[in-house]
Parts: structure tokens; C-alpha cells; sequence
């Protein structure tokens, strides 16, 4: 029972593209009372880019779901003003510009991911090249020469004056390996082994890819210092392990793998323990006024929140330019304070809806590697906002990441766009009707494609 | 620009982000309650074979659910086509059972009725505690095995 549902998509697109010309016109006219020089070309390029999107969308995958693309839209028109805004207030890194570039870059990788892969479930046979290729993606920054460290973290390759982070395109690698490996091993994981108490336990060998999960994301964390990803991609795993085996027992497993993990990590490197340290006490001078990893940006993104309050100070009329890295780690804090309580809700709305579209495919789709791949793929973009929201709101200990579509960053918004891509062939195989098998003379079956 | 006009500005914008979020959700209604008014995809097949009866008639089945298994909570909705189960990838119904063969049974209606056929599987369906060896009529709620999967036809 379902309808294609281009219409209502094709509405909500052009919605969201207003919102978007919106938030420009509302951040010039707070600015200099006038609608602002640059509106139409933004408005105009963003509008064109979602076009395009939209095209390829009903030529390549009919089905697909009509939400995702809308979603990301706002999502990502947003970010764009935001930067906008901030490049307006004094900030020479940030440049609206070169994100609207990445933006139709990222168009381009949307467009490629669904004319290429015209079914999702060809990706199943790359399983192992798949992690392969995530792994060598993960280790690359590492390669002397090659690699670059920026604010403390060792996570860039720069190719000709051209700097990129491989490891956002690795965690897409790694999840299509690891629902690929679940679908073929989960009854394994799920069936054999000892109860002990209450848990199942699974057998010492079925461990050794979770070991092996666990010991790459602290050697990402460790070699790399770069702490997002590695939680970002251990609780990826061990989320689509209980999904693929419905075993609590794999969750308490993972839980406390990682916290042991990040506990020694902790004691040992001091880039761990200082984020511990700022997370349970931002307001000591002694951690405000460290140079590195001080808590000075995470308390001026709590003071931006709370001068928002709930209503915001208005596009155009806070000053997110006090926060460091407003633009791109922070800008979450930035549209607190613009946008106020209300407009951040709305924010997380939207990351929630595209989620739910994730799972919706899971729900619907036929087969297991689909269900784990889109699952995988919702919960990485669901974990990923809440440990980045999470740190700049001081709920967990602040990590480097990305808030996928809204902060500046080519790498990201590649990766994202893929992501949505990926999402969308999926959701278009998903919801496509069944082949129906035309009945000749009850003997041999025609199948209708 | 005057105070209150940016506020005025500054709550619109907020109304608007807030209305997209809502007919968002709207849009994902349809999905959960079905349509309000006729589906689209009526109109879309018009090659539609027209039903003998006018109406389904009130015992009549309408969806599968599977009820046990891996797939469990899987419902797929019955129309007029038939419905294949097995671990081809081109079933309408995937198993991932090792119990399964990969063109397993098939399901299809005939004058109001579903039938469950077997295509020569290996370890065979089971209708109830009934192996099926030749094509044999579903009532609704009996529980149809095969392998691990239990599958059942409700109204």
C-alpha cells in the first residue's frame, strides 16, 4: 500500500528551500536592515542543487522514500546560513561559499552512489572488501608524509593542497561490512554459547570481531586522538550487533568494553584524561585557561545557549563568532543561541524524522542485509548528532565530530550525502512493490520486473 | 529595522521551521494510518484485473503476518498477487532459514480463498501440524511452518 508520493515530496522540498531563503533574508535584515546581497545566489544555488537532487531521485529511485531528501535540505540549508552568518561576523575560516560548493560536491556523490549502485544488496558481496578498505581509509592519516595533525588531532590527508578525512568515508565502509558480516554470522552469535546468570554468553571465538572492533577504534583513539569516531563507530557496532542478534548480553559486552577501554585510556593519555577533567568541571580556572582542550569553548557554548534562551536572539542578532569553531564542532551552540530552545527542538525534530525514516526502511524492507544496512546506517547518523550534542551541552565528555549536514566540512557532507543516498536506494528497493509472478498455465512463472 | 519587527521576523521564522517539522510528520501519517482519501496507486495500474465480487467478503484474509521465526512481526499485505516464500532474493517473502528452501511454498488466492502450495521443498510446510503435499486451503489464524518461520493469514 504504498504510493509513490512524488508530489508531497517535490512540496516539502520547495518548503524547505523557503525556509532556507528565509533564514537568509531574516539574518541580513537583523544585519543591515536590507535583504542581503547574497540571498538569491544561495537561495538560488541551494534551490537549483535540490533540484537536481530531486530529478535524479525520481529517475533512479521512484520508490524512495519522499521525506529523506526534504529533511536533509533544511538540515543542510541551515548550516549554510549559519556560516553565512558567521562569516558575516568576522570568522575567516568560515565561508558559506566553499560550503555550497561542498554542498553541490556532495550533490554530485548523492547522484554517482544512486547511478551506480543500482542495488544495494551488490554491496553484500564486498563485505570483507568493504572492511578493508574502511580500515585502510582509517589508518591512512597515519602514513607519514600523507597524514597532517590539526588542533590535536591526527585525522587529515591533504593531497596537493587538498585536505580530506578519510575516516568519515571509513565508517560508511565499515558499516556495510559489519551488516554484511552479522547477516552471515548472527545465528552463530545468537545460538551458541553459555548462560551464566541471566546473560547469554557467547563463545570466546564469536568475540574475536567484536575484539577486533574494539581494539581499532582505540587504536583510532589512541594513535589518531581522535575520540569521536571511535565511539562513534564501537557503539555503531555494537547496536547493529544486538539488532542482528537480539542478545542484551552483546550490549553489556560492548558497554563495558568501552568504558573499561576509555577509563585506562583515561589514566594513561593525558588527551583522554583532560576531557574528563573539563567534562565534570568546565567552570575551574585551571581547566578554563589550558591552552589545549581547555573548557574555555565548551562554557562559551553553554553562555551562547543560555542567552538564546528559548525564543533565540534572532538570526543575525547573537554573536556565535565568541565561540571557537563556531562554524563547525560548535555550531549546534551557535543555533541555540540564534534560534533559541524552540528552534534547536526543531533541529533535533528533523535528525529524529530522518532517523525514523531509517528504520522505517528496516521495518519494511524483505531481506536481513537491508534491515542491518539501513538500521546501521540510521543509528550511525542518530549517534553521531547525540555524541556531538551530547559534548557541546555537557552531558557526556566533549568529543571532535561533526554535526552531520550542518557544520562546515567537505569530508562530512560527502560522507552524509552518500549516507542519504544509500538510505534512498534502499528505501526505493523497500518500498517498490514485489515482482509479481504472472501465473501461465500454473507451470512456469514469468516474473514482471 | 525596529526591535519589533525582528521580533515579529524572528517568530516567524521559528512558526515556519516548526510547520515544515509538522507537515513532515503529516507526510509520515499516511505511512502509519494509510491514506485519507484514495491511493494513488489505484490509479497508477490500470491493467488491474477487475475482482469478481465487488467487495472482499468479511472473512476474507488480508494480511500475512509471520508470528514466529527471524523475520517475526514481518506483514506483508495480500492483494491479488500471489506470495512467494523461500530464500531467493526474489521472493516476496525472504527467509534467511537454513531450514528453507530457496523457492520453499507459495501462496496464492483462488475464489476468495488462499491456498498454500509447497514447490518441492526440502523439509516441507506445514499447515498446522499437517505436512502439505498437495495445494491445500489457509484459514485465517492456523499457523503455517516453514523451517523456523510460522506465518499465519489475519483479517
Amino acid at each position: 500500500m504504498t504510493a509513490k508520493r512524488r508530489g508531497a515530496q517535490l512540496a516539502m522540498l520547495t518548503f524547505a528551500v523557503l525556509i532556507v531563503m528565509a533564514a537568509y533574508a531574516s539574518v541580513g535584515l537583523a544585519k543591515d536592515g536590507q535583504l542581503p546581497a547574497g540571498m538569491l545566489g544561495y537561495g538560488l544555488g541551494l534551490g537549483g542543487l535540490m533540484l537536481v537532487a530531486y530529478l535524479v531521485l525520481a529517475k533512479f529511485a521512484p520508490w524512495a522514500d519522499p521525506l529523506l531528501l526534504p529533511l536533509v535540505t533544511v538540515l543542510n540549508g541551515i548550516g549554510l546560513v549559519m556560516i553565512y552568518r558567521i562569516e558575516l561576523g568576522g570568522e575567516e575560516r568560515a565561508s558559506a561559499l566553499n560550503q555550497l560548493i561542498w554542498t553541490g560536491l556532495g550533490i554530485v556523490f548523492f547522484t554517482l552512489t544512486l547511478v551506480v549502485l543500482r542495488d544495494h544488496r551488490l554491496l553484500q558481496r564486498f563485505t570483507y572488501t568493504a572492511a578493508a578498505a574502511g580500515l585502510v581509509l582509517l589508518m591512512l592519516p597515519l602514513v607519514p608524509l600523507l597524514g597532517q595533525n590539526i588542533n590535536g588531532a591526527r585525522i587529515w590527508v591533504s593531497l596537493g593542497g587538498f585536505s580530506l578525512q578519510p575516516g568519515e568515508f571509513a565508517k560508511l565502509a565499515l558499516v556495510v561490512f559489519f551488516a554484511g558480516y552479522l547477516v552471515a554470522k548472527r545465528d552463530v552469535l545468537a545460538l551458541a554459547g553459555r548462560r551464566l546468570l541471566f546473560i547469554d554468553l557467547p563463545r570466546a571465538r564469536d568475540l574475536g570481531p567484536v575484539l577486533i572492533t574494539w581494539v581499532v577504534s582505540l587504536g583510532v583513539l589512541v594513535f589518531e586522538r581522535d575520540l569521536g569516531t571511535s565511539l562513534l563507530l564501537f557503539g555503531t557496532f555494537v547496536v547493529m550487533l544486538y539488532i542482528a542478534t537480539q542478545r542484551t548480553s552483546w550490549v553489556l559486552i560492548g558497554i563495558l568494553l568501552f568504558v573499561g577501554g576509555a577509563f585506562v585510556a583515561g589514566q594513561i593519555f593525558d588527551h583522554v584524561g583532560d576531557r574528563f577533567d573539563v567534562w565534570l568541571n568546565p567552570e575551574k580556572d585551571e581547566y578554563y585557561n589550558r591552552e589545549f582542550g581547555g573548557s574555555a569553548q565548551l562554557l562559551g557554548g553553554l553562555f551562547a545557549m543560555g542567552s538564546g534562551g528559548i525564543l533565540g536572539t534572532g538570526l543575525g542578532s547573537g554573536s556565535p563568532s565568541l565561540i571557537p569553531l563556531s562554524f563547525s564542532d560548535f555550531i549546534i551552540p551557535a543555533v541555540g543561541e540564534e534560534l533559541g530552545l524552540t528552534g534547536l527542538m526543531a533541529i533535533l525534530m528533523i535528525y529524529g524524522l530522518i532517523v525514523q525514516r531509517g528504520f522505517r526502511i528496516a521495518i519494511v524492507a524483505r531481506d536481513p542485509f537491508t534491515k542491518l544496512l539501513s538500521s546501521g546506517l540510521a543509528f550511525l547518523l542518530a549517534w553521531q548528532v547525540f555524541i556531538i550534542v551530547g559534548g557541546v551541552t555537557n552531558l557526556i565528555p566533549l568529543t571532535g565530530l561533526v554535526t552531520p549536514f550542518m557544520s562546515a566540512g567537505g569530508s562530512a557532507l560527502l560522507s552524509n550525502w552518500m549516507l542519504i543516498a544509500l538510505l534512498v536506494r534502499m528505501s526505493d528497493a523497500a518500498r517498490k512493490p514485489p515482482p509479481q509472478a504472472i501465473q501461465n498455465e500454473g507451470l512456469t512463472q514469468v516474473f514482471q520486473r | 529595522m525596529s526591535e519589533f519587527t525582528l521580533l515579529l521576523i524572528r517568530l516567524a521564522f521559528l512558526a515556519m521551521l516548526w510547520f515544515f517539522v509538522i507537515a513532515a510528520v503529516g507526510v509520515i501519517r499516511t505511512d502509519l494510518f494509510g491514506p485519507r482519501t484514495a491511493p494513488a496507486a489505484a490509479a497508477r495500474k490500470p491493467a488491474k484485473p477487475a475482482k469478481p465480487q465487488a467487495k472482499p467478503k468479511r472473512g476474507e484474509p488480508k494480511q500475512l503476518i509471520v508470528t514466529g521465526g527471524p523475520l517475526s512481526g514481518t506483514i506483508i499485505d495480500l492483494a491479488e498477487a500471489p506470495i512467494t516464500i523461500g530464500r531467493t532474493n526474489d521472493a516476496t517473502l525472504v527467509l534467511t532459514d537454513d531450514y528453507a528452501s530457496s523457492r520453499h511454498a507459495r501462496l496464492f488466492p483462488q475464489d476468495g480463498q488462499w491456498i498454500v502450495e509447497d514447490l518441492g521443498s526440502t523439509n516441507g510446510t506445514y499447515l498446522d501440524r499437517t505436512k502439505v503435499t498437495r495445494p491445500t486451503p489457509v484459514p485465517l489464524g492456523v499457523p503455517i511452518r516453514i523451517g523456523k518461520t510460522v506465518i499465519e493469514l489475519r483479517k
